[in-house]
């Protein structure tokens, strides 16, 4: 496949503006780089877990979305589409339908690492064809920031407060990638959105034109959640990736491959800085814990490249 | 031509299930309804049906994917029983409000706990309110033409609203009798062909499901669920007039069994009808008055047909197979009994529990029930507290 950025920006945006988002949001920005990635002609039906995403662009009785679309639940996007992709089977199969229809299902960490985690994994295991996206912005923005298993670790969210005795999130974020990846589906990578785009770009259209579940790992920082300026969200997914907390990389057919490696790897304090949510680490007594967070992303990253080889 | 066979219930929903052929059957199994998607898994494997038969990995999964499918533009189903219908309770409503009709084949199973795998009702009695459609049956043949008949009252456009048809677990799942089947041609000409207005994969348009809606619209979704409902009871006595006419069999939105002259009268669901059917016939060979009201749905409640067929009964027995702990009876206690009070029925009334977790109902049970009637009708007295039948002392 080749990438053109000029063709891909130029495409029709699939994700009408006027919904309800907040300025600067990274699940916005996901959905529509995602949706560049179907080819013009080729129609597609969108599945949605409940979250900020929901509830902004399809609020009765207007929605923000050009192609099909369904909202069910908040744990059940990958049943859903399951379920929309099997009828498409079946009235194709029945001569009912003439168009390619794509199925794609975008969920927050919150429908996917979590309450949405069983229906993920039975839609991928079952291998629909569908791609399901995660925008995956580490907390459950919608309700009010609180901690979601895809919070990375000290983070202050009001659930995980920080407070006299204690430092934000106790624990490690879940690695769904990995996971969905073990689940032997044929694509999973994860990207956010760094170099232009061009990541993001032609692995959306990998996992929608590949053959089976894909599954798509989208980092989408969230201004009032991470406390950033929003203007510093492409800084922010730069940093991630320099520093290595948010590898890029992508599972075909069962082979794990890199995309990018840092030629001078950034330490995690500088991705951690820029973020209301760490700011208590920056203070004297709590230095030791960035040594902690430091510890975690090599070991986290040295894992990843002995996959990789 | 009909085909007379001896089949269990589970068999025979299946067997309707190949001839009405739909698009899309998600299931995850659970004892009772487990045979049905396993009997009709071999359907598909064999290549007798079209359908697309999803092994999902939860009762949650199998009501949500089969709403995705009925929102695509495919006629789909799931079955379950119990806890797995609990599991999906969330789904009910959302299936109810998109106006989709899709069918559930309910085995009917007491919920946990203690667990329990045998009949009663509390599972789709707890659904009452979801917005669903809801057919009983007594027998493996009403079962059969149950299913026959759903998905022409969901799907009728006046109505489009999701169908339980409920069966009570073993007692007819699995018990085995003599029935009628008709033509595979018979089914797939009644049934038709399923032509959605408005789905997600019609090229003529794209379509958005499952909206937010605001204070300013929720309520009046919520009507339009009503008047649908209230149109259901038209449509599904059209429709079982209509199957009348094919098969020679005659169903209502319930079954009166001698109760024309009946003085006094037993209502209940289900199977332990053909028990009370027994135990009335013995009754009225001894010269007293008894009868029945069966009643078929209970959404929508035709409240004010059942007052009418009750209004010359001196007592009537209001009997539940699921407990409310409401302390006064059951759904159909309750139910019944505003439906008698909005229309001046004064007649007296005992509410009666039985059958709880598959608990057996007996002729003799029924004859105690009629006797209890009669002596609260000859002594005046008003009958106090609601009654459990067959309790352990």
């Amino acid at each position: 496949m080749s990438y053109n950025f000029k063709e891909t920006m130029n495409k029709p945006e699939r994700l009408a503006p006027g919904h309800r988002m907040c300025a600067g949001c990274g699940g916005t920005i996901a959905v529509r780089n995602v949706l560049r990635g179907l080819h013009e002609g080729d129609r597609a039906v969108i599945g949605n877990a409940t979250g900020c995403l929901e509830v902004s662009t399809f609020m009765y009785p207007y929605t923000a979305w050009e192609d099909s679309y369904i909202h069910n639940a908040f744990e059940n996007a990958g049943a859903t589409l399951s379920g929309v992709e099997a009828a498409y089977n079946v009235l194709k199969k029945k001569g009912k339908i003439d168009d390619t229809y794509k199925f794609i299902a975008f969920g927050g960490d919150g429908g996917t690492y979590d309450i949405g985690f069983q229906s993920l994994s039975g839609a991928m295991e079952r291998n629909h064809d569908l791609v399901y996206v995660c925008y995956d912005n580490g907390a459950y923005m919608n309700t009010g920031i609180q901690r979601s298993s895809a919070t990375p670790m000290y983070a202050d969210t009001t659930t995980t407060p920080v407070g006299n005795v204690s430092v934000g999130k106790q624990q490690n974020r879940k690695d769904l990638t990995a996971i969905i990846a073990e689940h032997y589906v044929p694509y999973a990578a994860q990207t956010t959105f760094v170099q232009n785009f061009k990541d993001l770009h032609i692995k959306a259209e990998k996992a929608i034109y590949t053959k089976g579940a894909a599954f798509l790992n989208v980092m989408s920082p969230c201004p009032r959640g991470w406390r950033y300026p929003t203007e510093d969200i492409m800084e922010i997914c730069k940093l991630a990736v320099e520093t290595n907390y948010w590898p890029l990389f992508e599972v075909v057919e069962g082979e794990w491959i890199l995309n990018y490696e840092p030629k001078k790897k950034l330490p995690i304090e500088d991705f951690l800085r820029k973020q209301g949510r760490f700011k208590h680490l920056f203070k004297k007594e709590n230095e030791h814990l960035i040594e902690v967070y430091q510890k975690e992303v090599d070991r986290r990253w040295d894992d990843l490249v002995k996959r990789c080889i | 031509m009909a085909k007379r066979e001896r089949l269990s219930g589970n068999e025979a929903a299946a067997i309707a299930l190949r001839q009405i052929n739909p698009d899309v059957f998600p299931a995850f199994p659970i004892t009772p309804s487990t045979e049905i998607p396993e009997y009709f898994s071999k359907f598909v494997a064999d290549g007798l049906v079209d359908t697309e038969f999803i092994p999902v990995e939860s009762e949650h999964s199998s009501m949500s994917a089969a709403l995705g499918a009925e929102a695509a533009g495919a006629r789909s189903l799931t079955a379950t029983s119990s806890c797995g219908m609990a599991l999906m309770w969330e789904e009910l409503y959302v299936a109810a409000s998109d106006r989709l009709p899709l069918m559930l084949a309910l085995v009917n199973r007491a919920l946990s706990g203690p667990i329990n795998i045998n009949c009663d009702h509390s599972d789709s009695m707890g659904a009452r309110d979801a917005g669903w459609i809801q057919l009983y049956a007594e027998s493996n043949q009403e079962v059969y033409d149950n299913f026959v008949m759903a998905y022409r009252i969901a799907e009728h456009k006046d109505v489009r609203l999701p169908i339980m048809v409920c069966q009570d677990g073993f007692i007819t799942s699995h018990a085995v009798q003599n029935m009628e089947l008709l033509e595979d041609e018979e089914v797939k000409n009644f049934v038709g062909e399923y032509e959605p207005e408005h789905y997600l994969l019609n090229s003529k348009e794209s379509m958005a499901v499952g909206p937010y809606g605001v204070s300013n619209y929720y309520m009046e979704s919520k009507y339009a669920q009503v008047v649908a409902m209230e149109n259901a009871k038209k449509v599904a006595v059209d429709v079982m007039n209509e199957f009348s006419k094919m098969s020679g069999r005659q169903y209502g939105l319930f079954e009166e069994y001698r109760l024309e002259d009946a003085e006094y009268a037993i209502v209940l669901i289900g199977s332990a009808a053909g028990t009370a059917k027994d135990a009335i016939d013995r009754f009225r060979e001894e010269g007293k008055k008894v009868g029945l009201l069966k009643i078929r749905f209970f959404r929508p409640f035709p409240g004010e047909e059942i007052a009418k067929a009750l209004s010359k009964v001196k007592a009537i027995g209001l009997m539940d197979r699921a407990e409310s702990f409401s302390t006064q009876g059951g759904p159909v206690g309750s139910e019944t009994l505003a439906a008698l009070h909005r229309a001046g029925n004064t007649a007296k009334t005992i509410e009666y529990m039985y059958g709880l977790g598959g608990r057996d109902i007996k002729v003799e049970d029924f004859w105690k029930v009629f006797d209890e009637l009669e002596e609260a009708t000859e002594t005046g007295n008003n009958p106090s507290g609601y009654r459990y039948i067959g309790l352990r002392e």
